[in-house]
Parts: structure tokens; C-alpha cells; sequence
């Protein structure tokens, strides 16, 4: 736990996180305008988005899927009638001056998900609720001394809001959660996750109290973008507040701002300016209805999600519960080491994957699927340790050569000549060599220096140019000399 | 053909026959209308006139008609209420806060009539925003009723909102015009101008492109001067939009083959809660008339009971005004419409808008703002949507035994601008469109006699939600026995 000590005992952490998660989706929520990232400003506008007079919301039904299929993820339950509510407020990147929102009747309520702490501890976190709504354009106010611009590109891109129990008792806690949430997102393949661009997002609400004690008053830190900030973030609001509790001050019920230049949080407003945002259902839109039929069938064809995956690994394939982990955090880190393992020892490849790959793909700052070698070829480098046609030693050199140019293994192992004599033949052709040539060294060990067997090891391995499978070696010479 | 203003008399369908028969053009038939020009602008009906653009368009049904590919709007030269936003053509919605504003896109409904081979003359006045009962809020002035008498002090009220539209027709300045129906923007203008006027099932005609008021009661319809030719228009502007998210995906209906099937045997419903106190004797006598009519047409009358009707009004006014605050929010100066600059973010909206929209359109976006407001909401809002649900039970119990209802359109004929200068009081010419409004069901109101002054008096026949056919055929046969031939004083084309 990472309870805060104060001057005079202890306090502890409440915390809930508001994740907004950018649907993956072509168009945007109602609208047909492109909801890709980027762009020429204002490029990705269809009337609706720029609130034109008369212009309609009609729903993407991709966002529906993905609200329905993340509702499975966090073991939710889906609505098969939720409500589009109106959030009026007036601001120059909301251009229908509300966003179409969900307030009271969300499509997905309840759930939780399960999070990995340190040493292989899981807590369950609870989720009250997700619903899907509009995002807003962006104001610009660094682009022209006097005047603020606006870039609607984002306005109307679908997002799911994802609201979590207060259940969260720890920076380590709530990056655990967002990394957890984000996974099932990838998995599921309804949010790309990429918090740089704002695919995924969080707001963080958080009070202190002393152990025990009622809850406290909360702030909320707006729009926190990478699981860095996040942390940082917590650790010094929890901080802070602290600070202002124990110089017997209150603290102000308000909106944060996080800065990561700076590494602090500052007010942004506070509740008796917030917005009476005066919902109410948007007649624009009946209520969404869905068929149970159509829920089912989202269901069945629901992609393992991470948890059954990482049991599945350890169960299955008898990797352990550490390497499952770490191979089933990302999906496509998942899907390469299945792509790799398949029809081989799962265990061998986990250690290639989790060595070798995620070494250069750290070093370069690559993503799996910029891996320049391909998992069939990375397997096919593990079949040849496995059939002693090449050393392990020889297959990291390869893999190296893989990594360089992206070349199949075959080829690499080729051209660098790279292969183990296994032979026995041959193998047998240079002890004898060996061994005449070094009568004396034979008498030495036959008359009681066992030891000498490396001599002997080392001469036949430098004859065969280190190509001789050193297991052959050993146990023929060990058969000719005690013979 | 004789003279032009003949033309200027001809309903679509005879129009129709007319072309069909080649007893004149469809260049010919706009050449009339464009020639009593003169006399549409001193009613002040047109916002932007689009002479040039109906030549194109008449020149292209001639071609159709030619080609022998016309439909029924072919050729015919109409006027759109300025809510339907036009491509490429000024769409005001009345409103100074639109400024210049010219459309990229083409709504639906006037799209499906261009498609058709509708002429477009102009875009016709409304009250701004389509808030209004009488057309006197709309920034480009008011729309005088063609009714007006000989000498009156001060011009009478078309009613509202689709008050441009409504006095066009009645004046033989177009065909037939658009109209939008909020809680009675068709019906009544309709009735003070002697001319047929039809709100739809809510969902039947596409909202998509039109400047939007209240979202869950706005419904488009046409304003004609015959009941059969509301028939043939609705018929081009109904369908289903896959853009509207409410709109209906009910079959298409041939509304013009359904006038055939007749009133014999209908049960017409006389709601009881509709004579209400004070109702001036006129409009009880008309409405006894429409009862008489019905009957001798072979209706069968039945007394029926909406106990929610009193609660209509207010009902309305919170939902239709809370709808309005909200859809009324994207007009902030930021992207296209006129803006006032201010010293900050805050004071440019508030200059924008304060001086875009005209008192009614600001007073109803304070309203709505209000009834939405944290800690009012559920003592209005909700309860209006309850009383809305009340309101909507109360006409299905109805039709459970009746066909259509029948009632007085409003309750007086044309008034004068300055008559009505209370607010509240202007609200109460929608007491009896309004309860169809909020239960989404169809209704026209048809000319059915005169006031002691000479006035149009118009009768309303309700009916259930998409049996649009059912409204249509009792109206005819309102219009069939009414007989209603007269004209306004104020003609097009009547001057020696």
C-alpha cells in the first residue's frame, strides 16, 4: 500500500478514474466525417460537426458495437435501451453548443476488471458505468496573438466514457488500471490506446481522509494523457491535499489541471463557477434499442481477453505465471508469441520473445508490429535449436543478422555458414584426429585426469570451427577415451 | 389559355391537367406567377425572391413534360417557407443572426420536391425562427393577410409561423407553398387565410435541412388551396430518411388515390374539451356546420372526451421552448452566422445573440433555459413529458372508438398586429393544434365559412398516428360541402 504518512499518522488515498477511450471507428459517432487522428485542420468536418442549421445526428453503428463488446470486457451489464442526453454548454470548439452525451441511461452499467500489483497480487476494481458520447474540437490560442482558433477535426469523434468505483487506493494502483483498461480496449480492438494522441485519456478524482474515516472532499485532475502523468499526477494532489488538511485547511471541491512540465496540479475552476449543464434527452435520437439477439452474437464472437489468455498460457502451454503476464499486457505482443509458439516448445519461444524481442524492440523504441522479424521466422530459428542444427549462441548471432536486414532464418543461418555438426561420422572423424594427435594428453587421462576432457573438447570444437554439436562431442570422446 | 391571372386561380391539379393537356407551359405558368410579383411583395410574403432560378426550373419541367416523365409537382410553381435550407440559395429562418447565409446543402423535403420538378419562386416570410402565431417576428417584417379589408387601420395577421406561405397561396401568388408545424404553424395560418393546410405524423417528412425549432414536434406539410392538392404535395414530401433518425419507416402511401375511398360509415369524434369557455359563437356555429357536414356525408358522430386537453398548452410551451434553448445554442457567432465582437469570449455570444434574435426568439430561450435549469427540471420538464404521455393516451383511448376528430382550427378568424400584444395571450391561438403537436398525429385544417366579418374560418380534422388518408378524405368532404369559393380582397394578378 502506499498510504501517505502524514505529520500526525497516516492517510490514505481514494481514487476514481474517468477514462475517455476514442472509439477505433472510420467515421465519427453521428456523423460520416473522417475520425482518423490529424489532418489538415477542420479537414474531417461534416455539416453536423460544424453545427450547421437543420443538419442530424445518426448513430455509427461501429460505436454501439464497441461500447457492447468493452461492456463484456469489464463484465458488465449491457442496457438494451439507453438514452442520448443533451449537455448544453456553450464553448467555440462545441459547435451544436451541447454534446450529445448519455447521462441517465448509459448502454453498459456495473462491472469490474482485475488488476496485477507487485508480487502477484490482484485487487478487483470496480466500474459503475460506460457510455459513448461526443468529443469536442480543439481551441488553438498559441497560433495568432489575437485570436483563438478552432480545429474541428476531433468534434464528434465517438468516445466511451469509462467511469471506475472509487476503488482505487494508489498512483501504482491506478496505473495498473488504466494499463489493465487499455488492454482489454487493444484486445478487443475498439480503442487503438495510443494516449499520445489522445485515443485514450483519464480524469482522476481523488480525496484523502485519515484511515477509517468518512470520505473526503475531491478534486478532479482533467485529461491526464500517459500512465507517467497519471502517477505523477496522484502522488502530488494526494500530497497536496494532505498539506492542506493538516494545516487544518479545507480542501475545495474544484477541477485540476495537471502540468508535466512542472510536475503539479493547478485549479482550473472550482464548483460554484461549474456549468448547469442542463441535460435532457436529445430529441434528435430515439432511444438506442438493442435486440438481444444482436448482443449475443457481439458476445460469441468476442476475441480471449488478457486474464483468460495468461491462464490459458500457464495451464496450456506451462509457461509461468511472470512470463504469461508480460506476454499477455499487450494484445499483439500476445498474438506474436501465439503466431511464434504455434506447434513448438511455448516455453523456448517465451523466452526468445521475452528476451531477445522485447530487448531490441525496447532498444529501437519499436512496436511488435514494426518487428523486422516476423514471428514464423522467429519460430523457425527455435525449430532449428531445438534439431540441433545450430547452437543457441549461433541462433542469437542469427537472430541479430534477422533483426539487421530481415532476412527468414534459413537464409541467415546460411549465409553466415552458420551450422552444427551433428553428424556422427564426422563428428567421430575429428576425436580420432584429436586424439592422435595428442597420444600424450590420452595417456594423461587415461591414467587419472579426468579433468583433461575439456582439453580434448575444446581441440575437437576449434577443429570443427565450433560447428560441432558440443553434446555429440563430449559423449563420444567421454566413449573413446574410457573405452 | 385567356388571361394570366387565370393561371394564377388553377389548383395543382387542374394546373396538372392544364400542362398535361398543353393548354399552356410550365414557362408560361411561371411567367404568371413571376409577373404577380408586384403584388406578392405588397403582402411582404417573400424573404428572397428566385425568379431566375424558377425560369431554369420551369424550362426543365417543360422538357420533362415533354419527355412524358412528369409526376404530379412537375411545373408547379411554389413558394418554400425560408426553414428549408436551399442550396447554394439564402435561408434566413427569418432571423437577422443568419445573416448571409447560404446552405452547401439541399433539406430533404425541398429536395424530394425538386426532385419532382417543382418551380421554386422564393422563399416564403415566416415568424422567426417559426416562433409566432401571427408573423410579426420575423426580422424581414411582417406578412400582411390578403384578407385585409379595404381601409383597415392596421393590416390583419396571415398567423404564424408559416404566415408567408399561408398568404402566398391565399393570394394566388404560388401554387402551394412549404410549411412547417411546431403546434400549429400549418393549421393555423391555414385557417386565418382561407387556404388547406396539413401537419403530418410526426416522422412521415423528413426534418433533415430544416432550420430546426423543437425537434420532437417539428414536422413538415403542405399548404395548398384544395384538399386534393395537399394530398399530391405530401404525397412528393413524405418518405423515409435514413438522415433522420426519427424519421418514420411507415409504407408510402398514394394520399391522392386514398381521397377515393370517402367518409361513408367514418366515426368522427367531437372531443367535448374543446369547447372551451368563452369561445366566441362564431366558431362553436362553424364547428356545428362541420358536425352537420359529416353527417350528411354519412359519418357517424361520436362525443368523445380528451380530459388532458387544458394541460396541452402549457405542456407545450415547456417542452417546445426547452427544445428551442438547446437547438438555438448553435447560433453563437463562432462559425457562420453574424457576429457582434466583443471584449471577451462571454461578451461576444451575449452581443451576438442578443442582437441576432428578436425579442419572441430570446424571450423563448429563456424559458426553455429555465425549465431545463438544475433544480427546475424535474417540476417542469419531466412533468410537461408526462403530461405529453397523458396527452398521447388520452387521443388513443379516443381512437379506439373513433376514426378522425373533428374541431374549430383556432379560436377566432385573422386579428390585427396590435390585438394581441400579451404574449401568453398569442400562445392561446394554438389551443386547439396544439394537443395533436404533442401526440405527433396528423391534422389538417380546411376552409369551412366566414367570420360575421367576412373572415375565413377553418375546421380541423385530427386523426391516428400515419392514417394520414383517413384526415384527408374527411377533410374533402368538409371541403366538398362547405362549398368555401371565396377569395381574398388582396389578389394577385386582379388589378385592371
Amino acid at each position: 500500500m502506499s498510504n501517505i504518512e502524514g505529520r500526525d499518522g497516516e492517510w490514505e488515498m481514494v481514487i476514481g478514474l474517468e477514462t475517455h477511450a476514442q472509439v477505433a471507428s472510420k467515421a465519427k459517432l453521428f456523423s460520416s466525417a473522417s475520425a482518423e487522428f490529424g489532418g489538415a485542420p477542420n479537414d474531417h468536418v461534416a455539416f453536423l460537426d460544424a453545427g450547421m442549421p437543420g443538419m442530424l445526428p445518426v448513430i455509427n453503428q461501429r460505436c454501439v458495437e464497441a461500447a457492447v463488446l468493452s461492456g463484456f470486457g469489464m463484465n458488465s451489464i449491457i442496457n438494451l435501451k439507453s438514452i442520448f442526453d443533451r449537455k448544453n454548454y456553450f464553448y467555440p470548439d462545441l459547435p451544436l453548443g451541447y454534446q450529445i452525451s448519455q447521462f441517465s441511461d448509459p448502454i453498459v452499467s456495473g462491472g469490474w476488471l482485475d488488476i496485477e500489483l507487485e508480487g502477484g497480487v490482484t485487487k478487483r476494481i470496480g466500474v459503475t458505468r460506460l457510455h459513448l458520447e461526443q468529443d469536442a474540437g480543439k481551441s488553438i490560442h498559441d497560433q495568432d496573438p489575437y485570436r483563438t482558433l478552432v480545429d474541428l477535426n476531433r468534434a464528434g469523434v465517438g468516445l466511451m466514457e469509462i467511469v471506475s468505483e472509487p476503488d482505487i487506493g494508489s498512483a501504482e494502483e491506478a496505473a495498473a488500471y488504466v494499463t489493465k483498461l487499455r488492454a482489454i480496449l487493444r484486445y478487443l480492438g475498439v480503442c487503438d490506446g495510443n494516449m499520445e494522441e489522445g485515443s485514450l485519456r483519464c480524469d482522476v478524482n481523488l480525496s484523502m481522509r485519515r484511515l477509517g474515516d468518512e470520505l473526503g472532499t475531491r478534486c478532479e485532475i482533467k485529461n491526464v494523457n500517459s500512465i507517467r502523468f497519471i502517477r505523477e499526477a496522484i502522488e502530488f494532489e494526494a500530497r497536496r491535499q494532505v498539506e492542506v488538511l493538516e494545516d487544518g485547511g479545507a480542501i475545495v471541491q474544484e477541477t485540476r489541471l495537471f502540468d508535466p512540465d512542472r510536475g503539479e496540479t493547478r485549479s482550473m475552476r472550482s464548483k460554484e463557477e461549474s456549468h448547469d449543464y442542463r441535460y435532457f434527452p436529445d430529441p434528435d435520437l430515439p432511444p438506442l434499442v438493442l435486440e438481444q439477439s444482436y448482443v449475443d452474437e457481439l458476445r460469441a464472437g468476442m476475441p480471449e481477453l488478457p486474464d483468460a489468455k495468461k491462464t490459458r498460457f500457464v495451464a496450456e502451454l506451462g509457461l509461468t505465471p511472470y512470463d504469461a503476464d508480460v506476454l499477455t499486457a499487450d494484445r499483439d505482443n500476445a498474438l506474436y508469441f501465439e503466431a511464434a509458439a504455434d506447434g513448438r516448445d511455448a516455453k523456448a519461444v517465451a523466452n526468445w520473445v521475452t528476451g531477445e524481442v522485447f530487448g531490441r524492440l525496447n532498444k529501437d523504441d519499436v512496436s511488435i508490429n514494426a518487428a523486422p522479424v516476423p514471428a514464423g521466422e522467429l519460430g523457425a530459428l527455435v525449430d532449428m535449436i531445438k534439431s540441433g542444427q545450430i547452437s543457441g549462441r549461433q541462433a542469437k548471432e542469427a537472430f541479430e543478422a534477422m533483426w539487421a536486414d530481415g532476412k527468414p532464418a534459413q537464409t541467415v543461418v546460411d549465409e553466415l555458414g552458420l551450422s552444427q555438426i551433428s553428424d556422427y561420422s564426422a563428428i567421430e572423424a575429428l576425436v580420432d584426429q584429436v586424439m592422435q594427435a595428442n597420444m600424450d594428453k590420452v595417456e594423461e587421462y587415461r591414467g587419472g585426469k579426468p579433468k583433461l576432457i575439456g582439453f580434448f573438447v575444446g581441440q575437437v570444437m576449434k577443429a570443427s570451427k565450433g560447428q560441432a554439436n558440443p553434446a555429440s562431442v563430449n559423449a563420444m570422446l567421454k566413449a573413446k577415451l574410457d573405452g | 389559355m385567356s388571361a394570366l391571372s387565370d393561371l394564377l386561380r388553377l389548383d395543382i391539379a387542374s394546373a396538372r391537367k392544364g400542362l398535361a393537356d398543353k393548354q399552356f407551359t410550365a414557362r408560361e405558368l411561371t411567367e404568371a406567377y413571376l409577373a404577380a410579383a408586384d403584388d406578392a411583395r405588397a403582402l411582404n410574403g417573400f424573404i428572397t425572391e428566385t425568379p431566375e432560378q424558377a425560369l431554369v426550373d420551369a424550362d426543365a419541367a417543360d422538357a420533362r413534360l415533354q419527355a412524358g416523365n412528369a409526376v404530379a409537382m412537375t411545373g408547379m410553381p411554389i413558394a418554400q417557407k425560408d426553414l428549408f435550407c436551399t442550396k447554394g440559395i439564402r435561408t434566413t429562418a427569418a432571423s437577422k443572426i443568419l445573416g448571409d447565409f447560404k446552405p452547401e446543402y439541399e433539406s430533404t423535403v425541398s429536395g424530394k420536391l425538386k426532385a419532382d420538378g417543382a418551380v421554386l419562386l422564393g422563399k416564403a416570410n415566416l415568424d422567426e425562427f417559426a416562433m409566432g402565431s401571427a408573423n410579426i417576428t420575423s426580422a424581414f417584417g411582417p406578412v400582411t393577410n390578403p384578407w385585409t379589408p379595404e381601409g383597415a387601420a392596421t393590416p390583419l395577421t396571415p398567423g404564424g409561423s408559416s404566415g408567408g406561405s399561408a398568404a402566398l397561396v391565399a393570394a394566388g401568388a404560388a401554387i402551394a407553398a412549404t410549411g412547417t408545424d411546431t403546434g400549429g404553424s400549418i393549421r393555423q395560418p391555414a385557417a386565418l387565410c382561407g387556404v388547406v393546410g396539413m401537419k403530418p405524423t410526426y416522422g412521415r417528412c423528413s426534418r433533415w435541412g430544416v432550420v430546426a425549432f423543437a425537434s420532437s414536434l417539428d414536422q413538415s406539410g403542405p399548404i395548398t388551396r384544395s384538399v386534393r392538392d395537399a394530398a399530391i404535395m405530401l404525397g412528393s414530401m413524405a418518405g423515409h430518411d435514413p438522415k433522420d433518425s426519427t424519421s418514420a419507416t411507415a409504407a408510402p402511401v398514394d394520399f391522392e388515390a386514398a381521397l377515393a375511398g370517402g367518409v361513408k360509415g367514418m366515426r368522427v369524434g367531437v372531443p367535448r374539451e374543446y369547447r372551451t369557455d368563452g369561445m366566441p359563437a362564431e366558431i362553436d356555429a362553424l364547428w356545428q356546420e362541420g358536425i352537420e357536414m359529416a353527417k350528411a356525408a354519412g359519418a357517424e358522430i361520436v362525443d368523445v372526451s380528451l380530459p388532458m386537453t387544458k394541460m396541452a398548452l402549457p405542456a407545450y410551451y415547456i417542452v417546445a421552448l426547452a427544445e428551442a434553448s438547446s437547438n438555438l445554442a448553435r447560433y453563437d457567432g463562432v462559425r457562420y452566422c453574424a457576429r457582434e465582437d466583443g471584449g471577451d469570449l462571454t461578451e461576444m455570444y451575449s452581443n451576438t445573440r442578443g442582437t441576432g434574435f428578436g425579442e419572441e426568439v430570446r424571450r423563448r430561450i429563456l424559458i426553455g433555459t429555465y425549465v431545463l435549469s438544475a433544480g427546475y427540471y424535474d417540476a417542469y420538464y419531466k412533468q410537461a413529458q408526462k403530461v405529453r404521455t397523458l396527452i398521447a393516451n388520452d387521443f388513443n383511448t379516443a381512437f379506439n372508438n373513433v376514426d378522425v376528430l373533428l374541431t374549430p382550427t383556432t379560436p377566432s378568424a385573422a386579428f390585427a398586429a396590435g390585438d394581441v400584444d400579451d404574449p401568453v395571450a398569442m400562445y392561446m391561438n394554438d389551443i386547439f393544434t396544439v394537443p395533436a403537436s404533442m401526440a405527433g398525429l396528423p391534422g389538417i385544417s380546411v376552409p369551412a365559412g366566414l367570420s360575421a366579418d367576412g373572415l375565413p374560418l377553418g375546421l380541423q380534422i385530427i386523426g391516428k398516428p400515419f392514417d394520414e388518408a383517413s384526415v384527408l378524405q374527411m377533410g374533402q368532404a368538409i371541403e366538398d360541402a362547405a362549398g368555401f369559393d371565396k377569395t381574398p380582397r388582396l389578389l394577385a394578378g386582379a388589378k385592371p
